[in-house]
């Protein structure tokens, strides 16, 4: 039996370990490297990757889909990889740490540097850098003041896909699915996710030309608020949004959906042969992702190793092909033969996309009199347009 | 020999053989749940950082306040109850008759062969059931071919849909207890309400319903509480429509804002905490 000041001084010690541990929970590790390595030492023996699914297959899928073998082969380096659906899952899987190379699209790079959770990437120290397309190189979601953040992997873009039993005449606007939505209400498809409000921005550069939009991705409030409208009109006749690429699949194979945003290997996918895609007339969003290493990374040389060897031509172009997006490396369309379906290296085609970037309160376009709205809200205001 | 040694030195200590037994659920119990559940509390009164998105121990009420004051959460809060009460109401309609039918009318083969088969949709995959649902209320589905030569059309995706999967989906949960409910009530008071010259609505009505009345509340608050917590139906069959549980999920991920999420979370907490109160009012809980 414990006396009563004994149990007090108990229940006082329990009390504080639970706020030490509450406290525990949620306080942000410093101290992490995130300068450039200067040289390629030995290979650590194993290395951990995170990516959308199709990027590191070892053949476990599908026996004949294999390029990690070939690494582990060349390299010595045994390669673990987890998947992950979403940019923002990715964001939390990387905070939690444990990963040596990330694969990050456009509208998750910024964060991940931002954050000090990835390091700068030397790339000379890459033989396969040079062979990567130029217009993908230094740009704003893969570099910051001039410093690259990783290798560039391969993009595509957020076409315009429509029934063509349904719409007529063959839509080059994407008009169809916001001032005229409402030919086709309930049947209109929209990307579920707050970079979706980019589509509309870009929809608005050229319909309300005095809203001064410069770039979607860098909304001031006033041009923002109209993107906003602009989506709660759209959802009086959106059916359902997608984020799911095998449910919008379904959705056009059964006629639920008739029209609305897309990926073109979802229109590859489509076994009905009733949809045609299209890059409208305003230009369109899209991605185009990037190796990148993690500061905390425990194998940085095979990390820098992964990097060289998925920027091949050969890898690079096996890895684009599966997933279904155009590759980075210019060599790359001579393993493929589907390059001219995703316009590869078609530059004037590439300058019409509006690669995802994160949405940051200081202008991505380079304004420094307005602060421009940041993804939080843009997050906010997503979930009041779903309503 | 030490086996020995310790069962001698338990057995007269009765309560050192309670507390053996006890530490290791409890200790489960109180860390797994009750832990995770208050840390969860708390953390709708932290903030997060804007670019980071870490969650930062500073103390505030904003994110509560938020969640009680703006007209989204409203909306959603509202839609959901009645998605959840639709879903409720529904269920046990169509569970009363099927369960009376199991216990009472039904010889005893045929009445195991009707549990294994209210039970049988359990043993398959939540999404694969939700999936098939998506399927049969698509434009070109079963739902809009076999209502057509009847002018009638699929009600599609979204509120109506959302209810007739999840009808379908806990229905099981449902039938169950009140299933249960029936068979305990004996066939000599019905006969003896019929002998007094009871017609059956009389003694469905006088009789069965107040021996039976735990087991419909029972069902109803698993139909209800699963209702209020899901977001995957919701994602697949609702269209563009947002439940409570797809705010939170949105906020865990996309938003990467845990607190604003831990409060919203608070919500669907309170309302069944509120219909859990009402159902212990009732004194249907004791008879469980």
């Amino acid at each position: 039996m414990l006396k009563p000041t004994a149990r007090m001084s108990l229940r006082a010690g329990v009390a504080s370990v639970a706020v030490a541990s509450l406290a525990a929970c949620g306080t942000a590790s410093s101290g992490s490297d995130t300068e450039a390595a200067t040289e390629i030492g030995d290979a650590e023996g194993t290395v951990s990757i995170l990516a959308w699914p199709g990027y590191v297959e070892d053949g476990s899928n599908d026996p004949s889909v294999d390029w990690v073998s070939g690494f582990t082969e060349a390299t010595g380096c045994e390669v673990v990889s987890k998947t992950y659906g979403t940019s923002d899952e990715a964001y939390q899987l990387m905070q939690s740490g444990g990963y040596d190379v990330v694969a990050a699209s456009g509208d998750l790079t910024l964060r991940l540097i931002g954050a000090d959770l990835v390091s700068a990437v030397n790339t000379d120290l890459l033989d396969n850098y040079e062979g990567i397309f130029d217009f993908l190189k230094d740009k704003e979601w893969n570099s910051v003041d001039g410093v690259s953040y990783g290798v560039p992997h391969g993009y595509g873009a957020n076409l315009l896909m429509y029934n063509t039993d349904v719409v007529d005449p063959a839509p080059t606007s994407w008009d169809v699915v916001f001032d005229n939505a409402s030919d086709y209400a309930g049947a209109v498809t929209a990307y579920d996710s707050p970079i979706y409000i980019a589509d509309a921005a870009v929809y608005l550069m050229s319909t309300e030309p005095d809203l001064g939009i410069t770039n979607p991705y860098a909304l001031d409030q006033d041009q923002f608020d109209a993107a906003v409208e602009l989506l709660k009109a759209q959802k009086e006749n959106v059916g359902e949004y997608w984020s799911d690429y095998l449910k919008e699949i379904q959705a056009f194979e059964s006629g639920d959906s008739v029209v609305g945003t897309t990926w073109q290997v979802i229109q590859n996918s489509i076994t009905t042969g009733n949809t045609e895609v299209v890059l409208p007339d305003e230009g369109a969003t899209g991605w185009s992702d990037t190796w990148m290493i993690a500061s905390e990374a425990e194998s940085p040389n095979c990390a820098y190793m992964w990097l060289d060897y998925i920027a091949s031509p050969e890898v690079n172009a096996e890895a684009t092909a599966y997933f279904g997006e155009a590759p980075s490396s210019e060599a790359a369309c001579d393993y493929r033969d589907d390059c001219d379906d995703y316009h590869a290296g078609d530059a004037e085609y590439a300058e019409q996309i509006w690669y995802w970037t994160t949405p940051i309160a200081e202008c991505v376009d380079g304004r420094t009199d307005v602060e421009c709205v940041d993804y939080a809200e843009w997050t906010k205001a997503w979930q009041e347009i779903k309503g | 020999m030490t086996t020995h040694r310790v069962s001698a030195f338990l057995a007269p200590r009765r309560r050192l053989q309670v507390a053996g037994l006890l530490t290791a659920p409890v200790a489960w119990l109180g860390l797994v749940y009750v832990v995770a559940l208050a840390a969860l509390l708390i953390t709708a009164f932290w903030t997060v950082d804007g670019l980071t998105g870490q969650v930062q121990i500073q103390w505030t009420t904003e994110n509560v306040v938020e969640v009680f004051t703006e007209a989204l959460y409203r909306t959603v809060t509202l839609r959901t109850l009645g998605i959840a009460a639709a879903v409720t109401v529904i269920d046990v309609i169509v569970a009363i008759p099927v369960a009376f039918f199991m216990a009472k009318v039904a010889n005893p083969r045929a009445r195991h062969l009707l549990v294994i088969a209210v039970l049988a949709p359990l043993w398959a995959s939540y999404l694969v059931k939700v999936y098939a649902w998506r399927a049969l209320l698509s434009a070109d589905g079963l739902i809009g071919w076999a209502g057509a030569p009847l002018g009638l059309d699929t009600p599609g995706y979204g509120i109506a849909g959302v209810i007739l999967t999840l009808s379908y989906l806990w229905l099981p949960y449902v039938i169950m207890p009140i299933y249960a409910g029936f068979d305990r009530v004996p066939d000599r008071l019905l006969e003896a309400s019929a002998d007094l010259g009871a017609r059956g609505g009389v003694t469905l009505m006088a009789v069965v319903m107040p021996m039976i009345k735990p087991a419909i509340i029972a069902g109803s608050i698993f139909a209800f509480c699963l209702s209020l917590g899901d977001y995957i139906t919701v994602g697949i069959v609702g269209g563009t429509t947002q439940m409570l549980g797809n705010l939170v999920y949105t906020n865990v991920g996309a938003a990467n804002n845990l607190p604003l999420a831990a409060a919203i979370s608070l919500i669907p907490i309170g309302i069944i905490f509120l219909y859990l109160a009402a159902v212990r009012r009732t004194g249907a809980l004791r008879s469980l």
